[in-house]
């Protein structure tokens, strides 16, 4: 048994009514776990993209990589290498604004992790933060003990860096 | 183009396709499509459940090598048919479903007899589909037949809205689609045949493993010839049955939990296995690290997601299995003189000949009496299937299939009622060969129903119940590991299966000997309608070899031990 670690894998799929629920219970029924998948269409309207995360030692990824490859509807599949793949997720943050003080504790934050103010009120302010999962972590950690009413994370989004693509 | 119904479309579709017959159950949201059905000249045969319906299919796929076509209706029609399409899908079946469905306007409402259909078997067809208009009729029906029967086969299902049947358009049956995500590799890569070939020249005691890949795949005469030229033994699973004489003098039988015992004492003995279209299940290879534990393992299948799924191989080859043994034997031929014997061909002979007469010593007539009957009477060509149980493993040991695709049994999903319908469609295909469905009467009661269809149909078979009056299997294990406690699993002699083939117009007759079985046997030949031939077997009676769950294939228990 190798050791467990995240891959994440670039699908292309037909763009059509049914297949992420095709995808999404082929992990359920071969009992691999999805830790992310995030889906939308690509540069050719037919054809989506699942980027999708999944935690497990070599020999299951190389069985969810083929049980994927044997669905019809699924075009192309790589594991995309860490080391020369961009990732990138977005979150939408609602934080709870108590005073003053946490309203400029906020802003402050903000602009350190490069991320934008989308919404405020009296009572809250909604962050919009871009980046790999561990920015938006260490952004939750930090925005922890102001009261954190809401999030809405993307999971994981992923290219690989230089010309080469996935095509069908 | 041609302007037609969805419903007209459909049948004009199966034509180009060559069905000549359909089983199935007509239902409310399929009406209009029975409505062209009625006179379109293709053979409709009406099941009397549909999962018998999808056995059918499934069958006459089997015995046939070419799809099995069933319809349902929506709703309590379709989910009938989910154990047929789950075994299809097991047993890599082409069966293609097509399924009634509510008008468009009415899905999702939970309309009178809806089912999500398409949702409920994506986990068990290869590929399925709900057609949204009449148009997408012609190129979807192509579609199904193109994706069930290539590659490794599987059951497809085609959900037809009641309101797309009717609908009018204009129908382009020339036009063509493109799959771009369903390319099945054919062809062996040359450096993988080129390193098994290596792996086999130098093996000393190699065992050719087949499973039912290589029926489907035609690959009979190639198994034959290399293993004839290179003296290596040939065990099968249980859907390898038949791929070559079981009578041939390499033939070790089945292997696994209750396969011969000469095969389970060799398999962990070779040091090349060579497996062929099958897939490491967990009823062929019992506890995985001590299958074939010295072995170096050369797989070929044309599934890439079966390598390594559950063995570790050494030499994968995803392709066809004909055209990889063809290439291997190429190459083994110019290189090694054709072997006329070697210490390993005698270990074989030694241990079939030790275990030949391993057989039940128990009272009255004994399951492996009929098996031999039945070998010695029905023809090489006669197709036999089984149901789930006893009754099929007494059928595996026992019965020597001599020709490929002549022996028909559930051996993925193990669907007790199988054996019945699937020889019902295995006689539609092969009316000239005579069926036989190996039976045992807890399954038998499954889908008894369907000797109606028999009868009004005209499809005579043969139905041998090896009766025991129990759910054999479950008490066989409640015997030996639940301390005799038959927990449910009486069936204390109901119904009569003799006045129960009387009440469907058919021959029932009981047997008390053997000699008795044979000459219902010879009389139920001769027959045009069906005969349920009921023999009386001890309750006691036992599946051995049985390799005890959770061990390896030496653990095995055998007769007398």
């Amino acid at each position: 048994m190798t050791e467990e670690q995240t891959y994440i894998i670039g699908t292309l799929v037909e763009h059509k009514p049914g297949v992420l629920f095709e995808v999404a219970n082929m992990f359920r029924r071969r009992g691999f776990n999805i830790e992310s998948i995030s889906v939308g269409v690509t540069e050719q309207k037919d054809l989506a993209r699942m980027t999708i995360t999944v935690n497990g030692d070599e020999r299951t990824i190389e069985q969810v990589v083929k049980q994927l490859n044997k669905l019809i509807n699924v075009i192309k599949v790589s594991i995309l290498d860490p080391n020369t793949t961009v990732t990138r997720e977005m979150a939408l943050i609602k934080i709870h604004v108590a005073d003053t003080k946490a309203r400029s504790d906020i802003i402050q934050y903000v602009d350190i992790f490069r991320s934008h103010i989308i919404d405020i009120s009296s009572d809250s302010v909604i962050v919009e933060i871009t980046g790999d999962s561990e920015k938006i972590d260490a952004f939750l950690d930090l925005a922890m003990p102001l009261g954190i009413k809401e999030v809405a994370r993307t999971g994981i989004t992923a290219l690989s860096r230089g010309g080469k693509a996935i095509k069908e | 183009m041609t302007r037609m119904s969805g419903s007209q479309a459909l049948v004009e579709s199966l034509k180009r396709e060559k069905v000549k017959e359909i089983f199935g159950i007509p239902g409310g949201q399929i009406l209009p499509l029975y409505d062209v059905i009625y006179d379109c000249g293709i053979r409709h045969i009406l099941a009397h459940h549909e999962q018998c319906a999808a056995h059918m299919a499934d069958g006459y796929a089997r015995a046939k090598g070419s799809p099995g076509v069933c319809f349902a209706t929506s709703g309590p029609g379709a989910t009938n048919l989910v154990t047929g399409i789950a075994t299809a899908y097991m047993d890599s079946s082409p069966v293609i479903a097509f399924t009634g469905q509510v008008s468009r306007v009415m899905i999702g409402k939970d309309a009178f007899q809806e089912a999500d259909i398409v949702g409920i078997t994506t986990p068990i067809t290869k590929y399925n589909v709900q057609i949204q208009q009449a148009s997408e009729i012609p190129v979807s029906v192509k579609m199904a037949f193109h994706i069930a029967s290539t590659g490794r086969p599987g059951p497809v299902l085609v959900d037809l809205p009641r309101d797309v049947q009717i609908e009018s358009d204009q129908m382009d049956f020339a036009a063509s689609y493109d799959l771009r995500g369903y390319k099945p590799n054919i062809e062996p890569h040359p450096i993988q045949v080129k390193r098994a070939v290596e792996f086999l020249l130098q093996a000393e005691r190699p065992i050719m493993l087949v499973g039912g890949g290589a029926i489907i795949s035609n690959a009979s005469q190639e198994v034959l010839r290399l293993a004839e030229f290179m003296l290596m033994p040939i065990g099968t699973t249980l859907m390898g049955k038949g791929i070559i004489p079981e009578t041939h003098p390499l033939s070790i039988g089945m292997v696994g939990m209750h396969g011969k015992a000469e095969a389970n004492k060799l398999i962990p003995e070779s040091d090349v296995l060579l497996a062929v279209g099958m897939r490491f299940s967990d009823r062929t290879t019992c506890r995985l690290d001590q299958f074939c534990p010295d072995a170096k393992i050369i797989h070929i299948d044309v599934d890439s997601a079966e390598i390594g799924k559950n063995a570790k191989v050494d030499l994968p080859i995803v392709a066809d299995a004909r055209k990889t043994l063809t290439q291997i034997l190429e190459q083994i031929v110019q290189k090694m003189a054709k072997r006329e014997k070697s210490t390993w061909f005698d270990r074989v002979h030694t241990l079939k000949t030790q275990f030949q007469n391993n057989k039940s010593n128990g009272q009255g007539i004994k399951p492996y009496e009929i098996a031999d009957e039945l070998r010695r009477i029905l023809s090489s060509n006669a197709i036999v299937t089984t149901e789930v149980g006893q009754n099929q493993m007494w059928a595996a040991q026992h019965y020597d299939a001599l020709e490929p695709r002549t022996y028909i049994t559930s051996g993925g999903l193990g669907t007790m009622g199988f054996g019945f319908p699937a020889a019902l469609g295995a006689k539609v295909a092969k009316p000239d060969v005579p069926v036989v469905d190996i039976a045992g009467d807890g399954s038998f009661i499954m889908t008894e129903q369907d000797l109606a269809t028999s009868f009004l149909e005209k499809i005579p078979v043969i139905v041998v119940i090896l009766n025991n009056s129990m759910l054999g299997m479950v008490a066989q294990w409640q015997r030996f590991f639940y301390n005799r406690r038959y927990s449910a699993s009486e069936l204390k002699n109901v119904p009569d299966f003799v006045k129960l083939a009387e009440a469907y117009h058919v021959n029932g007759v009981r047997v008390g000997s053997v000699g008795e079985f044979s000459k219902a046997l010879r009389e139920a030949l001769k027959s045009d309608v069906t005969t349920v031939i009921d023999v009386p077997i001890s309750p006691d009676e036992n599946v051995l070899p049985m390799v005890p769950a959770g061990m390896g294939l030496k653990d095995m228990m055998i007769v007398g031990e």
